[in-house]
C-alpha cells in the first residue's frame, strides 16, 4: 500500500518537473505576482506631475506651491497663465490634476475667515482622483497652521490619525496576505483539478481505476506533491514579503504555518471537487479561473474595499475561503494575535473543508458507479 | 484462486445492470475458458463495455452473478483487480514518462516489490527490443510501439487474464497484425485474452467470439461455426445479419 503509494507520488513528481509550463506556475508566479503588487500596485504617490493656475502670483501661493512640491510627493509640471489652458494638460495625459489659486490669496489669507482653492481633476479615472483630492486637502489643511501662527479661535478640533499596525501605510501589508491567499488557491486548486482533469482525457485515469489502488489512494497520491508545493509557495512568499518589503510577521511563525497548511488542504479540497465535475482541462481551467480566482481577487478586500461593496457582494464574500484566511493572516502578521483570537475563521475554514470532501467524494463515487 | 484446468476464468450467469429503467445488460451468460482468446464483440450501444466495467471492478451489477478468476464481481471487485490486466482503448501510458518509468510505476502500482520490478522490466524490454530505447520519453515512440508496449505493460503482475478494450483502434494493418501475434504468444502461455473489437476481420483471430445485440449476447461461438449457422463468408457478414435482424425486431 504504502510501495503503491510512493509509486504514484513519484510518477506525479516526473510531471511536475518535466513540464516547464507546471514550473513556471509553480516558482516563477509567486515571485512575479508579488513583485508586480509590490511595485506596480502601490497607493502612494511619488512625484506625480501637476498643474498650476496661479491667479494670485503673490507670496504665500508661491509658499503652498513650494510646500506642495516639497513633499516629494508631487512634482509642479507647468504653471498655466489662463483657464483655457487647463484642459490641454487633461487632454494630453500630461497631468492629473490642476490647482487653481484665486487672486488676492495673501489678502484672503490671513484677513478673512475663509479662503478657498480650486482642485480640478481628471475624473476618467475616478480612484486615481479621489486618492490626489484627498492628499492635495491633507497638505494645504497641514500648511495653514503652520503659517497662521496666532489661533485666532482656540476651541479648534485638531485631528491627529496614526494608522495602528501598519503606521506608513504600506501597500505591502494588505497584497502580501492577499498574495499568499491568491498563490495558494492557484497551486492546490487549480492544478490539482488540472492534473486529475488530465488523467481523465488522457485516459489513465480508467486504468488506475482498474488497477489495486484505492481512489483515496489515487486523489492523495495526486494531490500530495502539490500541497508540499503550494506549502514552500507560502513560504517564499511570506521570506519575499519580509526581505523585500518589510512585511512583518508579528505573531507566532509557527501557528502562521499550520494555518497555512489548513488553507492548502481546502484549497485542495476545493480542487478535487473541481476536478470531479470537469471531464477536460480546459474545463477544469475555465471552473477554476471563473469559480476561485475571480472571485478570491475581487470580492475578498484583497483589490475593493469590503464595505463599500453593495450588500449582496458582502454576502457573497463570506463564502469565500480566502477571505477567512486573509483575516488569519493579516491577524496573526500584522496584528500578532495568537489563535483564540483567529479562532472563528479557523472553524469555518474547517467547516467549509469538511463539506468540500464530503460533496467530492459522494460526486466521485456516483462516477464510479 | 487455484484453478483447476477443466475450470472457468470467467464464469458469468444471468448478469445484468439496469440505468434506472434502461436495461444496458440484460442478463448475460457466458463462460471463458484458460488460455483462451474471446472476443467481445457489439455495435456501440449494444453493453459490450458496461458488461465489461462489469467484470472487471468498475461497475456494480444490478442482479445476477459472476466470477472472475474465482472472485466474485458483486462483492470482491478488490480482489479481482489485484489479478487481473487492463488495456484501455485510449492509450493508458504516461507520455511524459520514459519507457523505463513508465513500466516500474505499473509495477510499483501493483504492488510488486523492487527486485521483480527490476526484473520484469528487463524482460519486457528485451521482449519488445526496446533495451536501447529504454530511457527514451514514450511520447517519442510511434504509435505502433506503443500500443505494445502498453500491452506488455498491463500484463507486468502477470494476470491469469487480460481485458482488451478496442486495443488496436487507429493503427494500421500492418501494426495490427504484429499485436494479434502477440496476444497469441500470450495465449499460448496460457493468459486468458479477452478482447473487444469493432474490426471484424479480428473477430476472426479469436477463439470464441460472443455478439451483443441490444444488452444481450446474441451469438457465442467459434467463429467458423458462427459462419456455418449463419450461412455467412466472413464474421462480418454475420455481423451485418444479426443486427439486420435487431433493427426488425
Amino acid at each position: 500500500m504504502w510501495k503503491a503509494f510512493w509509486a504514484f507520488v513519484k510518477k506525479e513528481i516526473y510531471h511536475i518537473v518535466r513540464d516547464k509550463r507546471t514550473l513556471l506556475i509553480l516558482f516563477g508566479m509567486p515571485i512575479a505576482q508579488v513583485l508586480i503588487f509590490g511595485y506596480a500596485v502601490t497607493n502612494e504617490f511619488k512625484d506625480t506631475a501637476i498643474h498650476v493656475l496661479d491667479h494670485a502670483k503673490d507670496e504665500t501661493s508661491l509658499q503652498l506651491i513650494n510646500y506642495i512640491q516639497s513633499s516629494g510627493n508631487f512634482r509642479v509640471e507647468e504653471i498655466l497663465l489662463s483657464e483655457s489652458q487647463m484642459e490641454k494638460g487633461f487632454r494630453d495625459g500630461s497631468t492629473k490634476l490642476v490647482l487653481v489659486i484665486p487672486s488676492g490669496f495673501t489678502i484672503q489669507f490671513y484677513t478673512e475667515n475663509i479662503t478657498s482653492i480650486q482642485l480640478i481633476t481628471d475624473g476618467s479615472d475616478p480612484n486615481n482622483a479621489n486618492t490626489l483630492v484627498q492628499y492635495i486637502a491633507a497638505m494645504v489643511s497641514e500648511f495653514q497652521p503652520e503659517k497662521v501662527a496666532q489661533i485666532s479661535n482656540p476651541y479648534q478640533i485638531k485631528v491627529e490619525a496614526r494608522m495602528f499596525y501598519n503606521s506608513q501605510l504600506e501597500s505591502a501589508y494588505n497584497f502580501i496576505p492577499g498574495t499568499i491567499a491568491l498563490i495558494l488557491l492557484i497551486i492546490s486548486a487549480m492544478m490539482t483539478s488540472l492534473t486529475i482533469a488530465k488523467e481523465k482525457e488522457t485516459g489513465t485515469m480508467e486504468v488506475l481505476l482498474v488497477s489495486p489502488l484505492s481512489p483515496i489512494l489515487i486523489i492523495l497520491g495526486k494531490v500530495t506533491p502539490y500541497a508540499a508545493l503550494s506549502f514552500l509557495d507560502a513560504v517564499l512568499i511570506l521570506l519575499l514579503g519580509f526581505f523585500v518589503f518589510k512585511v512583518p510577521i508579528l505573531g507566532s511563525v509557527p501557528l502562521l504555518l499550520t494555518l497555512c497548511l489548513l488553507y492548502v488542504v481546502t484549497a485542495l479540497s476545493l480542487g478535487t471537487l473541481i476536478s470531479t465535475v470537469s471531464a477536460t482541462q480546459q474545463d477544469a481551467m475555465l471552473r477554476s479561473l471563473m469559480g476561485l480566482m475571480m472571485p478570491s481577487m475581487i470580492l475578498t478586500g484583497f483589490i475593493f474595499p469590503i464595505a463599500s461593496m453593495p450588500i449582496i457582494l458582502q454576502y457573497i464574500n463570506k463564502i469565500i475561503p480566502a477571505t477567512y484566511f486573509i483575516e488569519i493572516l493579516k491577524g496573526i502578521m500584522l496584528r500578532g494575535v495568537s489563535f483564540p483570537f483567529v479562532a472563528t475563521q479557523v472553524g469555518v475554514l474547517m467547516l467549509m473543508t469538511t463539506f468540500f470532501l464530503v460533496v467530492t467524494w459522494r460526486k466521485f463515487n456516483i462516477r464510479l458507479e | 484462486m487455484n484453478l483447476e484446468k477443466d475450470e472457468y476464468v470467467i464464469e458469468v450467469n444471468e448478469l445484468t445492470k439496469m440505468f434506472g429503467n434502461f436495461t444496458a445488460v440484460d442478463a448475460i451468460s457466458f463462460n471463458v475458458k484458460p488460455g483462451e482468446i474471446f472476443g467481445f464483440l457489439g455495435a456501440n450501444g449494444a453493453g459490450k463495455t458496461t458488461a465489461m466495467r462489469m467484470l472487471i471492478g468498475l461497475s456494480k451489477p444490478t442482479s445476477g452473478s459472476g466470477t472472475v478468476v474465482g472472485f466474485d464481481v458483486l462483492n470482491q471487485p478488490e480482489s479481482i483487480k489485484k489479478n487481473i490486466g487492463y488495456m484501455s482503448q485510449k492509450f493508458s501510458l504516461y507520455n511524459d514518462l520514459t519507457i523505463r518509468e513508465n513500466i516500474r510505476f505499473y509495477g510499483g502500482i501493483y504492488g510488486l516489490i523492487k527486485a521483480t520490478i527490476k526484473e520484469k522490466t528487463e524482460e519486457i524490454l528485451q521482449e519488445l527490443d526496446l533495451v536501447s530505447a529504454a530511457n527514451k520519453l514514450v511520447s517519442e515512440l510511434p504509435l505502433g510501439w506503443k500500443q505494445r508496449l502498453s500491452f506488455a505493460v498491463s500484463m507486468v503482475h502477470d494476470p491469469r487474464i487480460v481485458f482488451l478494450d478496442e486495443p488496436t483502434g487507429g493503427v494500421d494493418p500492418k501494426v495490427r497484425r504484429q499485436f494479434w501475434e502477440m496476444i497469441y504468444e500470450q495465449s499460448q502461455k496460457g493468459r486468458t485474452i479477452f478482447v473487444t473489437t469493432h474490426y471484424m476481420d479480428e473477430a476472426e483471430y479469436c477463439d470464441r467470439v460472443s455478439i451483443m445485440v441490444d444488452g444481450k449476447i446474441d451469438a457465442l461461438d467459434t467463429p467458423q461455426n458462427l459462419k456455418n449457422t449463419f450461412g455467412a463468408n466472413s464474421m462480418d457478414e454475420v455481423f451485418l445479419k444479426l443486427a439486420r435482424k435487431a433493427k426488425n425486431t
